[in-house]
Order: C-alpha cells, then structure tokens, then sequence
C-alpha cells in the first residue's frame, strides 16, 4: 500500500508536475494569441473581465483584418514562394544528394563539404549584400527575389537530409536495372526515388516550413505592401507608429500560423524522425 | 556491373579521363543547379560582402576604398562595444538555459507515459509556428499595460508590483533571453530524446542492480553517451543566437536605449534604416570569426566520429 502510493507521488513529482510546467510554457503563448484573436476589443482591453477566457466570442477582428489589409495577398505570396522554393529546392536536393551519396567523382567531397557549411551560414551573415545582387537581378521589390534566394539555405538542407536516406538503400536493385539496360538517371528516377519517399516529404515539408517562416530575407529585399509574405508582413504592415491594434494582430498571427500548424500535425512522426535522424548524424 | 566497370577503367595516368568518365559526368551533372545557385546567391555575395565592408559606401552612392577604417572605427564605438556584450550575454545565456532545460525535458519526455507523440507534438509547437508571428504575441503578452504575464504573476502572488519588461533595459534582455529559450528548447529536448533513445536499455538497468542512484546513472552514464549529440546541438544553436535578427527585431528594436541590440539588429539598423551600407557590413562580419570557429570545431567533432 504505502510502496505504491510512494510511486504514485514519485510520479507526480518526477513526470507529470514538471511536464506540465512545460507544456504551459510551451503553449500558453499559442493560447493566448487564440483567445486575443476572438475578442472584441471592449473586452479586449478591459483589465477588470476575466483575461484568460472569452465572454462573447466575435470574429469581428478577422472582419477587421479583412476588410482594412491585404492579409489575403499576404497569405498567398507565402503560400506561392514557399511551395515554389520547396519544390525547387527537393529537385535539387534528390539531383546533389544522389550524387554523393551513389557517385564517384573528383571534387564530391569538396562539394560535400561546401554544402555542409552553408547550410551553417546565417542569412545575417550575407544580407546585406544580397540585396544588391537580388537588385542587379531586377528583382528587388518582388517575391521572385525570395524564389531566387530561399534555395541557397533550403538545398544543403535537402542535399544532406537525402543523402542519408539514399545511403540506407541497398544498391543491388539499381545495379541490376543497370544491367538491364538502365541509365543511372533512369536508375536513380525508377528504383532509388520511390523508395527514398519518406525523406522526400519529409524534405520537402520542412523546406516548406522554412520558407513559410523565413523572415530576414524577405523584410530586406521586399518594401512594398502587395508584395511581401505573412511573417513580414504582419510585424510591419500592422503595426503603424505606437498605435497596436492587438486583436487584429493576433487574429493576423493565427492566420499564419495555422498552416504550417496543420501541416505539422499531419506529418509529425515524419517531421519528428527526421529532425531526430537529422540530429544524430549531425 | 563489376566487369562492366573494370573494362571502363582508364589508362593510368590520365586525370583528365577521371573526370571524363561517365559516373563523373552524370555526378557533375547532377550537383550543376546546387553548385550554380550556391556560387551566385552564397559564395559571391559574401566576397562582395568583405569588399563593401572596406568601402565606406552609402545608400544611392558606390562609395570608396577605406581599407579596415569600418573595423578600427567599430571597435573603438562604445555603441558597438555595448552591442558585442549584449550579443555574448544573448547567445551565452540562452544557449545555456536551453541545454539544461533541454536536458530535463528529455529526460521526462524519455519515460514511458500515455500520450507520449502527442505531448511530444505539443511541445515542438514553438519551433515550427513562424518566429515572427509567436514573437508579435510575446510581445502583446508583455505589454507596458495589458501585460498578462504580470497578470499571472501578481495573481499567482509571485510578485508585488507590476514588472516593466520591455521598458527596463535589464528586464528588456531578460525579455529576449525569455522568448529565445522558448523558441529554441524544443530543438534541443527533442535532439537529446533521440540520443537518448539510442542508448542501449541493458546499459542502465545493469547500474541499476548495482544500486546505483538515479541521478549517478544520469551522470556517469547517459551524459558521457550523450555528450556528442550536446556538442552538435549547442554549436548549432550558438551560431544560430549570435546571428539571430527577428526576437530581438520584433520585441524591442534593440531598445531601450540599445540594452538589447545585437550584431544583427545593428547591422539591418546601420546599413537598412540609416543607409551606411559599408559600415553595416563591417558589423554583419563580426559574426564570420565566430562562423569559422564553430565550423572548425565541428568538422574536428565529426572527423573523431
């Protein structure tokens, strides 16, 4: 009796009190963000009603944001520059990785290398001048210059991830295709590609993901209102002098966050696999 | 294929027919998009970034060659001076915090428990959301007025008076230090749960016959066995801090009077709000030292490997 309601508080103490306190720090934010985007702002800003909950729930701030922004066009240049630059960017990675994965050639452990380190280079490292070279591009101003761009960090990222899915299969089966009269691209494309999947998504995912969020690049290179993504345009299109409109921002914060929120949770043994593999290897 | 690729070998000799044979060609083939895009958008941006540094190029005007006066100017600034303190304390602290809190959190998150993935899930939220959106809420949630940490804190009667978060150039750091290690520690417990998922189970029940404590079994086992995913993780996350712009950008400008400015923050300042473009990449190059060194020490931790 006494040993077991020992291990019941042993429990307690050494698990769920301490996980719990992590979880509240973890999401409380996410709640709040929640409950401030559905407040009329009467409730809103009224220091006496009860904070952590909703008496009448409204959408007006989402009617506000709407009506007054162009969140619309925001959402869509996020969704367009980051599905354009993760599947740029997998095209690429499935091209490098192979290469070095399967492939002996003069120069791969260089490029292996090159690739490592880069994926280490902060973009603050570099911003500055990017943005005159995005300007000889004539791109600048225009979401084409984060098209242009977000490959350079989302390719090593790719590259290294893939390579050590393509080293987990076993070569026999492209050998044998070769033999039968494949090229090694028809090798790598029919045989290696559809059983290297996992990786694939999963690259493509979280390429997707770090697009969505990238937000040095693109508060540089972009300054006009119809051009810029959500992660930019949120902290500086809404915010105008001192004035903060909370509930708008907050309704404007859920708007994008939710998408790579609900990508998440669809592939989240993928996306938690992969960091871990990610991790390991280093 | 093994005959196959004996009748190809070439002649002894030649280095030309090595990068002429055809799995070279196809490898070059292969890495040609990564290598172009690499070279363009990376490699000579940053050649261009050390030339400008030595030009005291402004906004609009080419500007000419100064030699190292932007570096020499920059460390006799006690402005810059300030911003070099603040960026260690920034990076120092935060990626201590997240390396112990990630350790503890990996330890409980190790142990068997209902819902494991989706409390697993939950706690990897802040490093998925867009950094700049969660940071906006942090920053409403510290509001000189509405604040409603200090809403729970003078609830909870942990404190007695309202705390100024962003206004208190101590507070405003302790601030960014907050938001980073909340952003960051789910990379890290989730890197650590991995290695410790690696570690064989028999190695720590053996000590456990041996009646050794549980916290002996922590220190003289698991963390040796940890120790290289740690390495990996902070150097990771070390360049990421010293190099990090939105927190800071987004919660305080690196206000109030610069008690949290960092490099990044006074590089986009230098160069992007005030138009000193030369001098902005001066301080954007602080940070390459630290690259090469971190990069260094990682290549040394991998050739061990």
């Amino acid at each position: 009796m006494r040993r077991k309601s020992l291990r019941v508080l042993g429990r307690a103490f050494g698990l769920w009190l301490p996980l719990a306190a992590f979880l509240f720090f973890a999401l409380f934010p996410f709640y709040w963000m929640l409950i401030s985007s559905f407040k009329a702002n009467p409730e809103l800003y009224n220091l006496r009603a009860n904070r952590l909950w909703i008496a009448t729930p409204t959408l007006e701030q989402f009617q506000e944001l709407f009506r007054k922004t162009a969140v619309l066009t925001w959402l869509f240049n996020s969704f367009f520059v980051s599905f354009l630059t993760s599947m740029i960017s997998m095209s690429f990675g499935i091209m490098a990785g192979y290469a070095l994965a399967r492939l002996k050639f003069p120069g791969a452990q260089a490029f292996g290398l090159a690739t490592f380190i880069t994926y280490l280079v902060p973009t603050t490292l570099i911003f500055i001048p990017l943005a005159s070279v995005v300007q000889k591009l004539g791109l600048s101003n225009s979401i084409w210059s984060l098209v242009v761009t977000y490959p350079t960090f989302l390719i090593p990222f790719c590259t290294w991830m893939l390579i050590a899915y393509f080293k987990s299969i076993p070569k026999d089966m492209e050998e044998c295709a070769m033999i039968d009269g494949c090229t090694r691209i028809g090798a790598m494309v029919r045989i290696v590609l559809p059983m290297a999947i996992p990786g694939v998504i999963f690259s493509a995912m979280f390429s997707f993901t770090l697009s969505w969020n990238e937000f040095v690049y693109a508060l540089t290179f972009i300054s006009s209102t119809t051009q810029k993504t959500m992660s930019v345009a949120v902290p500086t299109e809404l915010i105008r002098g001192d004035a903060y409109f909370w509930g708008e921002l907050m309704a404007a914060s859920l708007l994008g966050s939710v998408p790579v929120a609900v990508l998440y949770s669809f592939f989240m043994e993928y996306f938690v696999s992969g960091l871990t593999a990610g991790a390991l290897k280093g | 294929m093994g005959v196959a690729k004996a009748a190809e070998q070439p002649p002894a000799n030649s280095r030309l027919r090595r990068f002429l044979k055809p799995e070279a060609l196809t490898g070059y083939f292969l890495i040609s998009p990564a290598v172009l895009l690499m070279l363009v958008l990376l490699a000579y941006p940053f050649v261009l970034a050390v030339w400008i540094s030595m030009t005291d190029r402004v906004l609009g005007e080419p500007g000419k060659f100064v030699g190292l006066m932007n570096f020499l100017k920059l460390l006799r600034d006690p402005l810059f001076q300030r911003t070099v303190w603040n960026s260690f304390v920034y990076t120092i602290s935060t990626v201590f915090l997240k390396m112990f809190l990630g350790i503890i959190l990996a330890l409980l998150l190790n142990q068997e428990m209902p819902f494991r993935n989706l409390v697993r899930g939950a706690l990897l939220l802040p490093w998925i959301v867009p950094t700049s959106l969660s940071v906006l809420t942090w920053l409403w949630m510290f509001d000189s007025l509405f604040s409603v940490v200090n809403y729970l804190l003078l609830g909870a009667g942990l404190i007695s008076k309202k705390i100024p978060w962003l206004g208190d150039p101590f507070w405003a750091m302790v601030s960014v230090i907050i938001v980073n290690t909340w952003r960051g520690l789910p990379f890290f417990a989730v890197s650590f749960l991995a290695g410790l998922m690696t570690i064989p189970k028999e190695l720590y029940e053996a000590a456990e016959v041996d009646g050794a404590k549980r916290f002996r079994q922590f220190w003289h086992i698991m963390l040796p066995l940890l120790q290289p995913v740690i390495a990996v993780v902070v150097l990771f996350s070390t360049i990421w801090t010293f190099a990090d712009l939105q927190i800071v950008y987004v919660l305080t400008r690196g206000g109030p009077i610069n008690a949290t400015q960092i490099f990044a923050t006074a590089a986009y300042d230098v160069a992007l709000a005030a138009g000193r473009i030369g001098e902005g990449s001066a301080i954007s190059l602080f940070l390459f030292p630290l690259l090469l060194i971190a990069i260094i020490l990682l290549l040394k931790h991998l050739r061990r490997e």
